[in-house]
């Protein structure tokens, strides 16, 4: 590898956030280059089932984040569309709309309480029958007790994404260096970042941003300046390819219940869709362990029983597949977007636990504005780096 | 042994494969794929390649070539991705 | 109680099992196949019994798939379905052990060229496995191509089985080789025997052996009709104005062996250069876990007893039973090794075989991605990685999971450790999710 030039930033890791924000800083006229120690979108967000979701979020900060970032998506595709072309942009976005079933009695009060926080917050919720359900989904359980749709949710290819974006990002004169590892941040006398370090190298700049997903925690903290991300592994079940099966993101209603418990212990709700290639994705599990990626049949047979709950016909289809990734967890479950006040040009576009891909969007644009001083697309404060539950003791 | 091969009676012998009663009936094919529409049949020979799909009694995405044939077994052509029945 | 489990039921696990089972542990030897054997081995499935006899303290397993390996306190627990391929019907249980042997063998390596997917193209070894173990002829006029001394056998068999070879195209030129190499390294092979019996047998009913030639397409509408053949020059570029028609409604193909990694790779073995890593005693990167014939290297039925009777000693070792050294098989391990280098010597792979490829041809035969959809995602997208191509593409995320087309894709992609950039198969073979649902009982670790 050549010398690598100097750049106004140089973002950490090329998962979708990374390529995100360093999208977005070029669109803004910021010099960019991304690095990543492997190739671009070949960690966490090669794993992502690429949903782009309101429906899952608890009202909150989440939600609006989520909100902005399922606006941003399809104009942010445009964008990209009109300027690499319509092959490069093709990320097989669809807006499918997500169900959210209860197959249970006591399933049905928590569902309700829900969708109605969630209307309140302006998303828009249609409850169903169990007919009307199965019309829409026909391989869809018997035993429903309550239904929910979020006509918003949509989904799209994350590696196609993260490609197209990093597409953009070239043709906007921005440079991506892969098998690049940045182990330590060089800084001036004041303590602010001029450069990031790759072994005996350091690529000059005056900021850099940490998208290191899932090893951001562990980055910050050899850096000096440390912030609490932890893996929290999932796994997901891919079948033989069918035809036309289930249409729409399909989830037991406990799922938002599991993705917002701060349990370390596992934790499965069933969740099924397709993908545009007919195969069909079963999750979701989550457990906090470290970067340990064995195997475990356990879980799998619980994901199996929870689809099979669902969708009945499940039983006889193979399952061909089980993979799994680490999602960047935060113990607030918020993602962390912003500048380090420990140390000036440092920032941080990470924690989003398992939204990232979904959450893309809206959080370059975040950094984007607040690193060129525009109007926030969203409040930033319960983003920030320096709130207790995130900034650790250096 | 009596197997049916999409509708039609066929004797197999004991310990016969799938593939190996289609290959004797001259089928030299028994599966389209669900893209392209093409035809395929056996290609490893040894349940690597997954080439060999068919729907042995209602049951798709069978490889002919590991599937040892039982009397009475009904065997159907597979058309591209099918769900079992 | 001491359990030494031995997945795969060819000559290195056969070997392995009677190794382990005479130092008195106790021993599952698990294959999917009704009968043992293996590859080299194999028996007339139509032909009642088995021929082989594994000695008591055997449990064999048959019909039986490994579908995943979980690594557990000092050891690992075996997943295994039971019955008819590929379900719904089988019998589910887990094997608990602290010695485990893998022999998983290895298939046919085939690179792709316009036309490959066409019915009546089959790889060598599926023309092999079809005429030894079920009577059956791929083909009426059937040409073979490829690389390696197995193509004698295979045209053997397809003429045993009915079938009229018209000609053996052979892509490297080994007498070339050979004679390069000091002392020629394949005499007193055991199998140089064989193979002059089969060479007779060739001679007998006149079948061509080309040398530097190759089959480099397949024409046919809907099956294959005709193939084109090509004079090859030392990358196996085909030379111009060599090209020559032939009529056959079978082309059997195979250039050689691909190592069946998934088993190894999810029990966290390490792998060098394709092959799963083991040291004198057959042992892998891992403690308990011991690999054997061709999983670690392709050398032939003798070698992969001689390396499965090392493992199987080594395994019951490890489970505190007394052995004496398998001074025998470890030397008859060492000589076999040696002519598995000369063989890979002699016939080796060229890169001009990536020059066979048109835009169109398919690369990934499951999803049906072609070469130039992968062109598209290396050159135009930027996408490196296994992992990222694979999804930008789909090329490897079909039912073989990446078994047929991985090793291709890498190499046309210029991926690092082509050979088993595509192995991490956690799901070794699928299982559907009906069994994955269900309560299997589990045989604990002793
Ligand atoms: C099973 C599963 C399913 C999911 N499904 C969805 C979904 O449907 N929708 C959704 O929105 N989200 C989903 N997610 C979550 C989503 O995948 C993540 O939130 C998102 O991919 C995180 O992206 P990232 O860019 O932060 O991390 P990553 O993609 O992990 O990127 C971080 C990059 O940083 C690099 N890196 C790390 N350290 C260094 C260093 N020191 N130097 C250089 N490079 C470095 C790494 O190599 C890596 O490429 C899912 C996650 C999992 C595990
Ligand atoms: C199709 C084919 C035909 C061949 N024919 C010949 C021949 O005629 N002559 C010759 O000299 N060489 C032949 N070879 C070469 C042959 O591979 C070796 O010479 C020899 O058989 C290798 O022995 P092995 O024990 O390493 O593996 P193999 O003989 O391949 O045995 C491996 C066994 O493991 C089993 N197995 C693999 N994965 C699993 C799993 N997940 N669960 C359960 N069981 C599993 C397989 O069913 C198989 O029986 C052939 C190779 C192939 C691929
Ligand atoms: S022919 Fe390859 S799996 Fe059956």
């Amino acid at each position: 590898m050549g010398r690598i030039e100097s750049a106004d930033v140089v973002v950490i890791g090329a998962g979708i956030i990374g390529a995100a924000c360093a999208e977005a800083l070029s669109a803004a006229g910021v010099r960019v280059i991304v690095v990543d120690r492997g190739a671009p979108a070949s960690a966490t967000t090669a794993s992502g089932e690429g949903n782009v979701l309101v429906s899952d979020k608890e009202p909150g900060p989440q939600l609006e984040l989520a909100v902005a970032s399922r606006r941003r998506w399809p104009v942010l595709l445009d964008e990209l569309r009109e300027l690499i072309g319509p092959r490069l942009a093709s990320v097989e976005w669809e807006v499918k709309g997500g169900l959210a079933v209860a197959t249970t009695a006591e399933a049905v009060g928590p569902l309700a309480a829900l969708t109605a926080a969630q209307r309140a917050s302006g998303v828009e919720v249609e409850d169903l029958d169990a007919d009307r359900a199965r019309e829409l989904e026909p391989h869809l359980t018997e035993q429903i007790t309550a239904v929910s749709h979020f006509p918003d949710d949509a989904q799209l290819q994350p590696v196609l994404a993260t490609a197209a974006l990093l597409a953009a990002l070239r043709a906007r004169g921005g440079e991506i260096h892969s098998g690049v590892t940045v182990d330590g941040i060089a800084t001036d006398r004041s303590g602010a970042v001029v450069g990031a370090r790759t072994g005996a190298d350091a690529i000059p700049c005056r900021a850099v941003v940490n998208a290191c997903g899932p090893w951001a925690g562990h980055f910050s903290a050899t850096i000096g300046a440390p912030i609490d991300v932890l893996p929290r592994r999932g796994m997901v079940l891919v079948t033989a390819p069918l035809p036309r099966f289930v249409g729409r993101k399909v989830y037991d209603a406990g799922y938002v219940d599991a993705v917002a418990s701060p349990e370390a212990d596992l934790r499965t709700s069933a969740v099924v869709e397709s993908t545009a290639a007919g195969t069909v994705l079963i999750g979701s599990s989550r457990r906090r362990t470290a970067f340990d990626d064995d195997l475990d049949v356990a879980v799998l047979r619980c994901l199996a029983r929870g689809a099979i709950g669902l969708f009945p016909k499940l039983a006889g289809v193979p399952v061909m597949r089980a993979y799994g990734g680490f999602r960047p967890y935060t113990p607030d479950r918020l993602p962390v977007i912003g500048e380090d006040p420990r140390m000036p040009g440092l920032w941080h576009a990470t924690g989003h636990e398992g939204a990232g891909i979904g959450l893309a969007a809206a959080t370059g644009r975040l950094l984007a504005d607040l690193f060129t001083g525009r109007e926030p697309v969203v409040d930033p404060g319960p983003f920030r780096v320096d709130r207790p539950e995130i900034a650790l003791e250096a | 042994m009596r197997v049916r091969v999409d509708g039609a009676e066929h004797v197999a012998e004991r310990g016969q494969t799938v593939a190996a009663v289609l290959l004797a009936a001259g089928r030299g094919s028994w599966r389209t794929t669900r893209i392209g529409g093409r035809p395929r049949g056996l290609f490893c020979g040894i349940g690597v390649c997954f080439d060999c799909l068919v729907v042995v009694n209602g049951v798709p995405d069978v490889r002919a070539c590991q599937r040892v044939v039982a009397d009475g077994d009904d065997i159907r052509s597979q058309d591209g991705a099918e769900l079992p029945s | 109680m001491r359990r030494v489990v031995v997945v795969g039921g060819g000559p290195a696990g056969m070997a392995a099992a009677k190794a382990a089972a005479s130092c008195g542990v106790e021993v599952v030897l698990i294959d999917a196949a009704p009968k043992l054997g293996g590859q080299y081995h194999r028996q007339d499935a139509r032909e009642s019994g088995d021929r082989f006899k594994l000695p008591d303290g055997v449990e064999h397993l048959a019909e039986s798939v490994v579908w995943a390996i979980e690594p557990i306190l000092e050891g690992h627990r075996v997943h295994v379905r039971t019955g008819p391929a590929d379900g719904p019907d089988r019998t589910g249980r887990a094997i608990e052990t602290r010695a485990l042997v893998l022999a998983t063998g290895a298939y046919d390596w085939t690179p792709p060229f316009p036309g490959w997917d066409l019915p009546g193209v089959y790889t060598a070894g599926a023309a092999q496995a079809m005429a030894k173990g079920q009577g059956v002829a791929v083909g009426e006029r059937v040409i073979v191509a490829g690389t390696g001394p197995f193509l004698l056998p295979v045209a053997t068999s397809l003429i045993d089985a009915g079938s009229r070879v018209s000609a053996i195209l052979e892509a490297n030129d080994p007498v070339a080789g050979f004679a390069a190499r000091p002392g020629g390294a394949l005499a007193g092979w055991t199998k140089a025997g064989e193979l002059a019996q089969y060479g007779a047998a060739l001679a007998r009913h006149d079948v061509p052996l080309r040398r530097r030639c190759a089959v480099i397409a397949a024409l046919g509408e809907d099956r294959v009709e005709a193939v084109l053949a090509a004079r090859l020059d030392e990358d196996w570029n085909p030379v111009p104005h060599t090209m020559r028609r032939f009529e056959v409604d079978a082309v059997a193909v195979g250039f050689g062996f691909t190592p069946q990694l998934e088993s190894a790779v999810a029990a966290r073995c390490e792998i060098e250069g394709g092959f799963v890593a083991v040291n004198a005693a057959q042992g892998t990167s891992v403690p308990g876990v011991f690999a054997a014939g061709e999983l670690t290297g392709i050398g032939g039925a003798d070698l992969a007893a001689a390396e499965g009777a090392v493992a199987g000693a080594a395994a019951a070792k490890r489970l505190g039973a007394k052995v004496r050294a398998p001074i025998g098989a470890m030397r008859r391990a060492r000589v076999g090794r040696r002519f598995a280098a000369a063989l890979a010597e002699a016939y080796p792979v060229r890169p001009g075989w990536r020059g066979w490829l048109r835009d169109g041809t398919i690369v990934c035969r499951c999803e049906e991605v072609a070469y130039g959809e992968i062109r598209h995602a290396v050159e135009d997208l930027d996408v490196g990685g296994a992992r990222s191509l694979k999804l930008a593409t789909r090329a490897g995320l079909g039912l073989c999971q990446g078994r047929i087309c991985g090793r291709n894709v890498a190499e046309l992609a210029s991926l690092p450790d082509a050979a088993d950039a595509f192995a991490r198969r956690p799901v070794a073979v699928p299982v559907r999710l009906g069994e994955l649902a269900e309560d299997v009982p589990v045989d604990e670790a002793p």
